[in-house]
């Protein structure tokens, strides 16, 4: 089945079969490796992509189901050579140690600040609490996307 | 890695679109509405349909409004959406309750309210708490709409009154207190609610006002965003100090069509004491059959089921007497 996908703002086309899971068509089909694939069972949230501008598990959405929708990536993140202030932050407050979780921790802590540009540490850890992280505790992902917060706040208010 | 059989994929761009596509593939087809019950279980081949038919275009069937005397919550509307709805915090807080605790957020942005009522598993939240409150099913087929109350929607684990070929469109909930969808039932309720108060209720734009109506949802998991060992949604109705009217809703715990009838019956009419309130938690309790599973043994769950419908019900009611 022919489905055309606007990934990261560009609109991309493939045969697949309607069976291939969301996760599969942009790591596999598109070569986007930057999502991860974990659990495979909608638990882990390594897979966080957004669709339609809300975050979701992409391993438990199917291809066909993104046709003619839009899809962001961590890889549609960066403006160009500058890292969004997300991705300065996971940086600056060693957000991540193997960085397996880090693309759809990420994915979700831009949705958060889009919608709560201030958000308490109760806050970031609520909207992180569908994704695991095995390495870091959590601390310092919580810290990174405070350092985001307020540098967006401070330094470039959006 | 996990991937589903073969199977043909249909997308429909309106309900009577989806219909006649449902028609189409027979019974071998199944809706797609969030995926997030349906996919795992087609990935781990538990579901083998030939034919899915894809709803999620349908913004007609995304909202929640009033509409006359009644909450009216479209299908297709996303847990997220019930949770962030102002309309639902303001006449039924068991919803925002129950939601901030099912799945997690990510979960919750895809998942919808009539994908869970229809997946119908046994632990889900939400039919606990359509069944506490007395909201009614709206389903749609070939033949045209029918409405079935929640608390005989569910015919046994994973499944429903909705039949091959027919949607579930929109869950009405009766707006506290003298808000109840038929119409003879709604003025009697009225009146008795009008004369117990001094006809303070008011009629507005969104329907029957007053204090007197209060609801709660309590849930004991394991982790968060985990399924219930237990939980208990409560709504309560009262005139004075006396129970008027109380809905108990249960999950997991093996309560027949999410609902504890016997518990409902003991409180209409009793004084909102914590001794009636703890005995109607001990009545409910005890016609639930849970089963033991890695979330606990039987009789765990079936204590829980007996606290957790007197903590619901003690919140309802300091709800319903405007003190939380
Ligand atoms: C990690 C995880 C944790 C979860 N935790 C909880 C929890 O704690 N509590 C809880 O209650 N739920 C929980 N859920 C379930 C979640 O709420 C699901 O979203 C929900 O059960 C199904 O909704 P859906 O829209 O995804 O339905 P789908 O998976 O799309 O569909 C489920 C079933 O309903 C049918 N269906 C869907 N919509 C309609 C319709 N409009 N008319 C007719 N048939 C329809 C489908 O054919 C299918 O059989 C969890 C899910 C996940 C993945
Ligand atoms: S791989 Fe999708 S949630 Fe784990
Ligand atoms: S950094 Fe290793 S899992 Fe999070």
């Amino acid at each position: 089945m022919k489905i055309t996908v606007t990934v990261n703002g560009d609109e991309r086309t493939a045969d697949v079969e309607p069976r291939l899971l969301l996760v599969h068509f942009l790591r596999d089909t598109l070569g986007l490796t930057g999502t991860h694939w974990g659990c495979d069972t909608s638990n882990c949230g390594v897979c966080v992509v957004w669709l339609d501008g809300k975050p979701v598990k992409s391993c438990t959405v199917l291809a066909v189901m993104a046709d003619g929708h839009t899809v962001r990536t961590v890889e549609g993140l960066a403006d160009g050579a500058t890292l969004d202030p997300v991705q300065q932050g996971f940086v600056r407050c060693h957000g991540l140690q193997c960085g397996f979780c880090t693309p759809g921790m990420m994915m979700t802590a831009r949705w958060l600040l889009d919608h709560n540009p201030d958000p308490s540490e109760d806050e970031i850890r609520e909207a992180i609490s569908g994704q695991a992280c095995r390495c870091t505790g959590y601390e310092n992902i919580v810290r990174s996307v405070r350092w985001a917060a307020s540098h967006e706040r401070e330094v470039a208010p959006r | 890695m996990q991937v589903p059989a073969h199977f043909e994929y249909e997308r429909a761009t309106s309900v009577d679109h989806a219909l006649a596509l449902l028609a189409k593939w027979g019974s071998e087809a199944r809706v797609v509405a969030g995926g997030h019950s349906l996919i795992p279980m087609m990935k781990l081949r538990l579901a083998r349909p030939e034919a899915l038919v894809d709803i999620n275009d349908l913004e007609e069937l995304a909202y929640v409004r009033l509409d006359g005397d009644a909450l009216a919550v479209g299908a297709m509307t996303r847990h997220a959406d019930l949770l962030a709805s102002p309309l639902v915090g303001e006449h039924y807080p068991i919803f925002h309750e129950a939601e901030r605790v099912i799945a997690d957020p990510v979960v919750r942005n895809r998942g919808t309210v009539g994908g869970s009522l229809c997946q119908a598993d046994p632990s889900e939240d939400l039919s606990a708490a359509f069944a506490a409150v007395g909201a009614a099913a709206v389903i749609r087929g070939p033949d045209g709409t029918r409405q079935v109350p929640v608390r005989e929607f569910h015919t046994g684990p994973y499944e429903t009154v909705v039949a091959p070929g027919e949607l579930l469109v929109e869950v009405v909930v009766p707006v506290r207190p003298g808000g109840w969808r038929d119409p003879v039932q709604g003025a009697q309720r009225r009146d008795r609610f009008e004369a117990a108060t001094g006809g303070i209720s008011e009629r507005s734009e969104r329907g029957w006002q007053g204090p007197g109506g209060g609801s709660a949802y309590e849930k004991v998991e394991r982790r968060v965003g985990d399924w219930a060992v237990a939980a208990a949604g409560a709504a309560v109705w009262l005139d004075g100090d006396t129970i008027g009217d109380a809905g108990i809703g249960l999950t997991a715990v093996g309560a027949a069509h999410f609902h504890a009838p016997e518990a409902e019956r003991f409180l209409r009419g009793s004084p909102a004491t914590d001794a009636v309130l703890a005995e109607a938690g001990r009545i409910a309790a005890e016609h639930c059959e849970p089963v033991a599973d890695q979330r606990g043994p039987a009789d765990y769950k079936k204590h829980l089921a007996g606290e957790l419908t007197t903590r619901a019900l003690a919140r309802a009611v300091k709800r319903a007497r405007g003190e939380a």
